[in-house]
């Protein structure tokens, strides 16, 4: 009797937890609708992940999970990045330009004999130079953030060209190659190991230092204050100027950071490495729920609209029908729909 | 008085925003005549009377930058901004050299027309995409150009497959690479097309109106101005400015690289745009300074290829250029000129604190 009674319970507790999960969903959203995006890039990843186990198998397994992370560090990394940026209402269009130069300049040194150390140190600092130009740019010359950042874009992306139009490879003994070394934490059978990399331990690092910045220091309710109202929170006496550009530095420095985590992947930098990637970083910020008209959003959400950019382009290699030609299309047309329900949203909250 | 009517015209000029426009291509032509002194010389090519020389070949490249100033100038104006305007001329000209390819007569005038006919048509519809996200959708305008510019590239190639296309069609050739009385088509073509557009909006309410929307989109909303429909014709009128900029910059060489056609063109839109002295807040726009902003860039170009640096490297020096304007039109750098200025301008009126301070007494 027992024996079969207690599947029947088990079933029914957990019908009610899914059904207590449903129900505390639907009252965060019904109190808080701008997390509503954040709710359906959750729902779409899983979808994903579902969906990618039924058509072609081998989705939900601890080494295509770690690929996932692995190749997409660097992008996890400037989605947290564009997350600060956007939230306070303003764009980074350089990122993508930042790596370029940065991975270019790093790898040149590296193989110029330079002291690892300092290479990385400086890949970063490129980064931050870039960031508060940019930032500098903005608030205190009233230059509109897209033209400041696309100006440094160009302005990266010509300098790399200027630096080498070859792709430079890292020399195969250059320390800096460790970061982007595999190590199995649990062997598995055959090939179905957990692997993580340094680059994904320093990615999952800057989630967590943006997470307890966002949400538990003073600089990060100025920067939400700033992306809900700049003048409101000017006039409540916040620190407004120095905020803005440090978004910029930091969205700067991360990219730096990115550029290693990256190259030391690859091994490879060129000039053209990373056209696009401004794209997906704003995809995944948007994807996860942070509004572009900034003052709403979450840095976890921003990872996991990374995670569903990364799986997406997972689906499509394994797919096979789809050629890859179509991947920005896709992003494209993903961030299109994600930035309408956003628009949908918060025209609903404005009447 | 004939001094003083010579010197209110060179003020007149000074004073126009594109001045310094053209006192950087004369500076950047002097540049390029000290390193070599023939550079400005022009000859008459004996066999088919057209012109030749550097000069020729400047206004020939300045042709597609042109076409997109203007189209961006306009989008400007509203307060928006067209970023797909590259990916439009890629997207342009991966449709033009695959019709033709498919066409394959090599020498017919109906296969060139089809082309541009059909590029032009699909660059409308992206523009279309464009202004219905901006105009009738509401979203922000950078935000749906970006999609559009690294999606329209996308596009492209899997228009051309991902390949280098190339096609021969001798009428479609002779637009990018032939000459009437003595000047090159391209650059012909390209100032009828100026002309025009200046025209029909300055001989028009339209340019008024788009000035409206772009100074006080409330306000003019109020004076009966529907911004719809005319967010809509002007980013379609700057996607179809970008296919026939497309059309010219793939017929030169009558092959589309679906990777490098347009690249980061949206710059030198912007660039001219800016250098023209249209705001790049919007509310003005001036089709003459964006056109002397286009032959700028065309000028810096060629200048940078001569003096012997990388061609990869010319958008370094570009967004050096437009930082630098940028700066320029921001309020802090120009408080910083007024307040060196001001000083003998106090003699002559009383400076505006001690007003203000007998007002207060005057009302207490």
């Amino acid at each position: 009797m027992t024996a079969v009674q207690t599947p029947r319970a088990d079933s029914s507790a957990e019908a009610s937890a899914v059904s207590k999960i449903v129900a505390r969903v639907k009252r965060v959203v019904a109190s808080n609708p701008s997390v509503l995006p954040t709710v359906a890039a959750i729902v779409i990843f899983i979808g994903m992940v579902i969906y990618g186990e039924v058509a072609y198998g081998r989705i939900v397994q601890a080494n295509t999970l770690s690929n996932l992370l692995i190749n997409n560090a660097h992008l996890i990394i400037l989605a947290v990045a564009m997350t600060f940026v956007i939230l306070t209402g303003g764009i980074d269009l350089s990122v993508g330009s930042v790596i370029a130069l940065s991975s270019v300049a790093g790898v040149m040194l590296s193989n110029a004999g330079w002291d690892p150390l300092v290479v990385i140190v400086l890949m970063i600092l490129i980064g931050t130079v870039f960031g508060l130009a940019s930032g500098i740019l903005i608030q205190y010359f009233n230059v509109q953030p897209f033209i400041a950042t696309l100006a440094m874009m160009f302005l990266g992306r010509g300098l790399a060209a200027l630096l080498s139009t070859q792709p430079e490879r890292l020399s195969e003994d250059s320390p800096i190659r460790w970061l982007g070394e595999q190590f199995k934490v649990v062997d598995g059978e055959k090939v179905n190991d957990v692997v993580v990399t340094p680059g994904v331990v320093i990615a999952l690092l800057v989630v967590l230092a943006a997470f307890f910045v966002l949400h538990r220091t003073r600089t990060g309710r100025t920067v939400y204050a700033i992306g809900g109202s700049e003048s409101s929170s000017a006039l409540m006496g916040l620190a407004v100027p120095r905020t803005k550009v440090l978004v910029y530095v930091i969205s700067g420095t991360l990219s730096g950071v990115a550029a290693v985590v990256y190259t030391s992947r690859l091994g490879i930098a060129q000039n053209i490495t990373g056209i696009g990637w401004e794209l997906d970083a704003i995809a995944a910020t948007v994807i996860g729920g942070t509004l572009l008209t900034g003052g709403y959003g979450y840095v976890l959400g921003s990872v996991i609209g990374a995670l569903v950019l990364g799986l997406m382009n997972v689906l499509i290699t394994r797919d096979g029908g789809i050629p890859p030609k179509m991947t920005t299309i896709i992003t494209g047309g993903i961030l299109l729909v994600f930035v309408l329900l956003q628009r949908a949203v918060t025209s609903k909250r404005h009447t | 008085m004939s001094t003083d009517a010579r010197w209110s015209w060179l003020r007149e000029l000074i004073r126009k925003p594109f001045f310094w426009g053209l006192i950087a291509i004369v500076a950047l032509l002097a540049l390029n005549v000290l390193k070599d002194p023939n550079y400005l010389a022009l000859s008459i090519n004996p066999v088919n009377g057209n012109l030749v020389g550097n000069v020729v070949d400047i206004l020939r490249a300045s042709a597609p930058i042109l076409m997109i100033a203007v189209g961006m100038s306009l989008v400007i104006a509203t307060g928006g901004i067209d970023l797909s305007v590259g990916s439009v001329m890629a997207v342009s000209g991966a449709v033009a050299m695959v019709f033709m390819k498919e066409a394959g007569e090599s020498g017919s005038l109906g296969a060139a027309l089809g082309a541009i006919g059909l590029a032009l048509l699909v660059s409308a519809v992206l523009g279309a995409v464009n202004g219905v996200l901006v105009a009738y959708v509401g979203l922000q305008p950078f935000i749906s150009t970006l999609i559009m510019m690294l999606a329209g590239r996308g596009i492209a190639k899997v228009i051309t497959e991902g390949q280098n296309t190339s096609a021969t069609n001798d009428p479609f050739r002779w637009i990018a690479n032939g000459f009437v009385i003595g000047l090159p088509v391209v650059f012909l073509l390209a100032i009828l097309i100026v002309l025009v557009v200046g025209f029909v909006v300055r001989r028009s309410a339209l340019g008024l109106m788009i000035e409206a929307i772009g100074i006080n989109p409330k306000a003019s909303r109020m004076a009966g101005i529907k911004p719809n429909g005319l967010l809509l014709t002007v980013y379609i009128l700057s996607a179809v400015l970008a296919g026939i900029a497309g059309i010219m910059s793939v017929g030169t060489v009558m092959t589309v690289d679906v990777s490098r056609t347009g690249y980061q063109m949206e710059l030198d839109a912007i660039l001219a745009v800016v250098i023209g002295g249209t705001s790049l807040a919007g509310g003005k726009f001036s089709i003459g300074g964006a056109v002397v902003g286009g032959l700028l860039i065309a000028t810096l170009d060629k200048t940078i290829v001569f003096l012997g640096i990388s061609s990869s490297a010319t958008p370094a020096f570009k967004a050096i250029v437009i930082v630098v304007l940028c700066l320029l039109q921001s309020e802090r750098v120009r408080s910083w000129f007024v307040q060196r200025r001001r000083p003998p301008q106090g003699r002559m009126t009383p400076s505006p604190a001690p007003v203000k301070q007998e007002n207060q007494e005057v009302t207490a």
